[in-house]
């Protein structure tokens, strides 16, 4: 029902804000039309540190409780990290070559991004790589609650690094940006934010839903084992 | 008996076994040695200035062998089940993590020892009288990168493809460690004075505090079964 409904409502923001961001937004002065990339690129990016932050938590909890919902959170929250973190790794250069002149540069946000991006992929990888569920799931519940630890030391790290070449990328956001953009923004964050919540609720029935067959796997596993040992009654064919 | 003693224990344990065999000792060590030298091919030292790249090629070879050391370490804890007597031990799991890590530190430090001086002499370079300073960026950092990786090493040797699992994991959380120890080195190297890099001492040691403490925590999950 709450999976219907926010459907519903995420099915009718998104040309809701497509609207918003081609016909009711202005073009930037400078930046001209690529600007309106900002709509996804920033979003995104909230998005990524929501999944991210979901991993951390849900891994944590898991730790402690050892219920298998919260593994399965803590996975879907690192996809949801991966994905929306592509998103911003992708249009983030899309919209820094005709701006800045450049596809990449070592500013520390894009940087931290990508290392952010390489942690929770390895992440994926260690899950996929694990023979055993539960063994699966404490591990990965250690790497997502490392990797969300590092992310303060690393944007710092990244930060201090760059601090000899001061180049400080002002990204049109805070206290310059136009009411209407403004506006833009927080209905689009609103879209992204319903997208990643049926995203997560669906790979979390998912989750749940592979659990269950495996769990009827093995309960059939064990009759049939069962089965085989005890012997035929007689005049039933096999 | 005490904490401490069991964690002096089980890294004693791991480095007799290194110098006993030696085998994997002296091949960590050629390999390291062999990353300064095809640096020393790849780049034109008489017009790039060592100080520019020589750090970031010390650690490229410090961090590489280091994995190699990590995954070494709990492979041969694997071989033969030796990790079920560990777990079967009435010894608390953090202090069989902690000796780990000690045993890492001390076998990388030994590397390092080995490699600094020739990489002095490979790259033309003196360190003159900043040796104790070389010393603590290199033991604050060479902790900081044991720390994670022993816990990454519990979990990754216990998996399909372990031996590309552990640097996949291990080199973008090391990430800080990597940038604090390259720059703190270039600033030694260079004489400069010790607040141009002090920060870098510090984001060292508060990472130390930080892993360590988050794996203490969490690595008896890693070994539970």
């Amino acid at each position: 029902m709450l999976e219907r409904a926010l459907f519903a409502v995420t099915a009718g923001l998104v040309p809701a804000s497509l609207y918003m961001i081609f016909l009711v937004a202005p073009t930037e002065g400078k930046m001209g039309v690529v600007q309106r990339i900002f709509y996804f690129h920033v979003p995104s990016a909230f998005m990524a540190f929501l999944g991210v932050a979901v991993c951390a938590v849900a891994s944590a909890l898991y730790l402690y409780r050892k219920d298998r919902r919260f593994d399965i959170a803590a996975h879907a929250g690192a996809e949801l990290g991966v994905l929306f973190c592509s998103i911003v790794l992708i249009t983030g250069p899309i919209w820094a070559r005709p701006v800045w002149g450049v596809w990449w540069t070592g500013e520390v946000r894009l940087t931290s991004t990508l290392i952010l991006w390489l942690i929770y992929v390895g992440y994926l990888l260690l899950r996929q790589n694990a023979d055993d569920r539960d063994q699966a799931a404490r591990w990965a519940a250690i790497v997502g609650i490392v990797g969300a630890l590092d992310m303060p030391i690393i944007y710092k790290s990244v930060e201090w690094w760059r601090g000899l070449h001061p180049k400080v990328l002002k990204i049109s956001g805070g206290g310059g940006l136009d009411p209407v953009m403004e506006r833009t923004l927080l209905v689009c964050t609103v879209t992204m934010l319903g997208l990643f919540s049926c995203l997560f609720l669906e790979r979390f029935r998912l989750g749940r839903l592979r659990d269950e067959v495996e769990r009827l796997e093995a309960d059939a596993a064990r009759r049939e084992a069962r089965g085989s040992r005890s012997p035929q009654p007689a005049g039933v064919a096999p | 008996m005490s904490y401490f003693r069991i964690v002096g224990l089980v890294a004693w344990k791991d480095l007799r076994t290194e110098m006993r065999s030696r085998e994997q000792a002296v091949s960590v060590l050629v390999f390291a040695l062999l990353i300064l030298v095809v640096f020393n091919f790849a780049f034109d030292f008489t017009i790039i200035d060592f100080r520019s790249l020589g750090p970031g090629i010390l650690w490229v070879a410090f961090l590489f062998s280091g994995v190699l050391a990590l995954n070494h370490s709990f492979r041969i804890e694997r071989e033969q089940d030796r990790i079920e007597g560990i777990l079967m031990a009435p010894i608390d799991r953090s202090a069989f993590y902690l000796g780990k890590v000690l045993a890492t530190v001390l076998f990388m430090a030994a590397v390092e020892a080995v490699l600094v001086p020739l990489a002095a002499i490979l790259f033309n370079q003196t360190l003159g009288g900043r040796l104790g300073l070389m010393f603590l960026a290199l033991v604050l950092n060479t902790i900081g990168f044991a720390a994670v990786g022993t816990l990454f090493a519990a979990v990754t040797t216990q998996t399909r493809r372990s031996e590309v699992l552990l640097p996949v994991l291990l080199f973008p959380a090391a990430v800080p460690i990597a940038l604090a120890a390259v720059r703190a080195t270039s600033h030694i190297l260079a004489g400069g004075p010790f607040v141009y890099y002090a920060h870098w001492i510090y984001l060292a040691a508060a990472y130390d505090l930080v892993f360590l403490a988050a794996s203490v925590l969490l690595f008896d999950y890693a070994l539970q079964d």
